[in-house]
């Protein structure tokens, strides 16, 4: 099978524009501008089952379909802020194959009718964001970007824009902000950014690889797209495998790969032979899967991994073997989530850094199983109660760790 | 100096990006202009910056607290900043660090005393497969260093005192 979207895998050069011209480049964006209506290429994309690649899986056709058209300007802005800890797809796609991606958010603007977008990309992605900005004049120059398109009325132009380390700017609404110039911290919803998103104007946010995938469903079609993958999620997913793996890196497989081609066939296996203890498939925001025959040959998509007592997410999926214990797993996670909570919503402020204590007196050797116990209930007492998925996820690990693995946090 | 007058091109295009009635917006690629010379963002920046976007300078202020990549006192010419979070910890990122503080002769946090070097533990920077690995960062922007290892990483330190002689 040929890549979809990790195309610079199979074509060389492709992020020139000549070499993605001659491999059908902009043929899917000219399309959709000189022969279909905006609510035409919604329909096709909600027709493919594509669903959103930065974690929440929320059909696209459908976020798009929420668009308020009573309001005036429209923005597309693209999640290029990828950090959960395990991803790392979208700089694959950026740095290999850019001008498909950019295609994708010129697609998804005509979709929903804006003249203006923006790539926010993380901080990090200083020289990624550069690149882009070479490209996006290429386009320009090539007549792909700015006014009146292919002889229309339609304009665009899209504009990258760096973050500077912070996790919680990829939640979209804490991203708006942001770009708005302010500290990167949710807004209650709704209303959503389909209403009231970037100032205050109608928005659309789609991650990178939502976004890459455009330009072929649009080129063979809604059906071509749904040849592929299952039936709950269609298509492909770029699985990013981390952690006590031989190969560790980037595949680009239909939904519906079992754990275990990921981890034997693709990744190699495990470091020095040893056995899969844990999966987590959505990177640090993943709940605990349990590793064991059954469990390897379950299908990757997000109805069958949520019959495993965890979500499919981004898809990062973060091997663990058993030299591993899940407690020292847990202080990473804490940890990580307490430097990136945002501060605004107290469960979340507050309960990261009792929960970042309490994993410290753990792991200092002062063990005791009533502390084991207060964790698990500083993590429950913030479930539901969060402003943002921030201060949800970092309770999954922490509980799914401590009831699927007792034996690494108790005393018998 | 200030920041219009030192940068007025870049001041100029960096605006173009936003809404005019919407230029706050710009403040993030302000501060990382203003942070080019050196590695820091000075008080007078600042106010430099809310003047150009008419907010007040404690907005500005906020942004530099809230975002890590901004920085309001002046460190290591360059930012060694090593990722230590879950992925990259279980492919060895905590030996690898451990072993750098041995080598540079400082601890997480601190900088080398001829001032060439701050060495930072940061959370994910999605290069999972690649660990161990890290960005350095400098006023002039970032760069990845994948797949390292200590000894790869002490040439480059070398190579850094030796460019950081010549500014002196």
């Amino acid at each position: 099978m040929s890549y979809v979207l990790l195309r610079h895998r199979d074509i060389a050069d492709i992020d020139q524009i000549d070499v993605y011209e001659k491999n059908g480049g902009f043929e899917a964006f000219r399309q959709t501008v000189t022969r279909m209506k905006p609510g035409e290429v919604t329909d096709v994309v909600k027709a493919s089952g594509l669903r959103g690649r930065g974690g929440a899986g929320f059909p696209t056709g459908v976020k798009w379909s929420f668009i308020d058209n009573k309001s005036w300007p429209h923005y597309v802005v693209a999640n290029a802020d990828e950090s959960e800890p395990g991803t790392f797809k979208d700089r694959e796609i950026m740095e290999g194959n850019p001008l498909q991606f950019l295609e994708g958010v010129a697609i998804a603007s005509y979709a929903v009718g804006a003249n203006a977008a923006y790539v926010y990309l993380r901080g990090e992605f200083w020289q990624i964001a550069e690149f882009l900005d070479k490209k996006i004049a290429e386009m320009e120059q090539a007549g792909y970007l700015g006014d009146k398109l292919f002889g229309t009325d339609y304009s665009l132009k899209i504009y990258t824009h760096l973050g500077a380390g912070a996790y919680i700017c990829g939640e979209e609404t804490a991203m708006l902000e942001s770009l708005e110039g302010k500290r990167g911290q949710p807004r209650i919803r709704p209303p959503f950014p389909a209403v009231h998103g970037l100032y205050g104007k109608p928005t659309v946010v789609n991650n990178v690889e939502t976004l890459t995938n455009l330009p072929p469903i649009i080129t063979h079609g809604a059906d071509w797209y749904k040849t592929m993958g299952t039936a709950d999620s269609a298509g492909v997913k770029i699985f990013s495998l981390s952690g006590r793996v031989r190969k560790p890196g980037n595949f680009e497989l239909p939904f519906g790969t079992t754990f275990r081609q990921l981890i034997y066939e693709y990744g190699g296996g495990v470091q020095d032979g040893r056995p899969v203890k844990a999966i987590m498939p959505a990177g640090a925001s993943s709940s605990f899967i349990v590793a064991d025959d059954k469990v390897l040959d379950t299908q990757m998509d997000y109805a069958t991994v949520r019959t495993l007592g965890a979500d499919l997410g981004s898809a990062s999926v973060i091997v663990i073997d058993d030299t591993v214990s899940i407690d020292w797993v847990i202080n990473k996670t804490i940890h990580f989530f307490k430097h990136e909570s945002c501060g605004k919503c107290t469960p979340c402020r507050e309960g990261t850094y009792w929960m970042s204590r309490l994993i410290d007196r753990l792991q200092d050797g002062a063990r005791s199983n009533a502390d084991v116990d207060l964790l698990l209930n500083v993590a429950k007492q913030m479930q539901n109660k969060c402003l943002c998925p921030l201060g949800e996820f970092s309770t999954m690990a922490v509980v799914t760790g401590i009831e699927r693995f007792p034996q690494d946090f108790r005393k018998a | 100096m200030s920041l219009a007058k030192k940068y007025p091109k870049e001041v100029k295009q960096i605006l173009s990006k936003y809404p005019p009635e919407h230029k706050r917006s710009a403040v993030m690629p302000l501060l990382y202009l203003a942070q080019r010379e050196e590695g820091y963002i000075t008080k007078d920046a600042m106010q430099d910056i809310a003047d150009i976007l008419d907010i007040t300078v404690t907005d500005v202020g906020a942004i530099v607290g809230f975002y890590t990549l901004y920085h309001d006192k002046k460190e290591g010419k360059y930012r060694m900043q090593v990722c230590t979070d879950l992925p990259c910890a279980l492919r060895g990122a905590d030996q690898f660090m451990e072993s750098l503080c041995a080598n540079l002769g400082i601890k997480v946090g601190e900088t080398t005393p001829d001032g060439v070097v701050t060495l930072e533990a940061v959370t994910c920077l999605a290069a999972c497969d690649r660990a161990p690995m890290f960005q350095l960062q400098s006023g002039d922007g970032l760069t990845y260093y994948e797949d390292m290892t200590v000894d790869k990483t002490m040439e480059l330190v070398r190579a850094l005192r030796e460019a950081g002689a010549e500014v002196k």
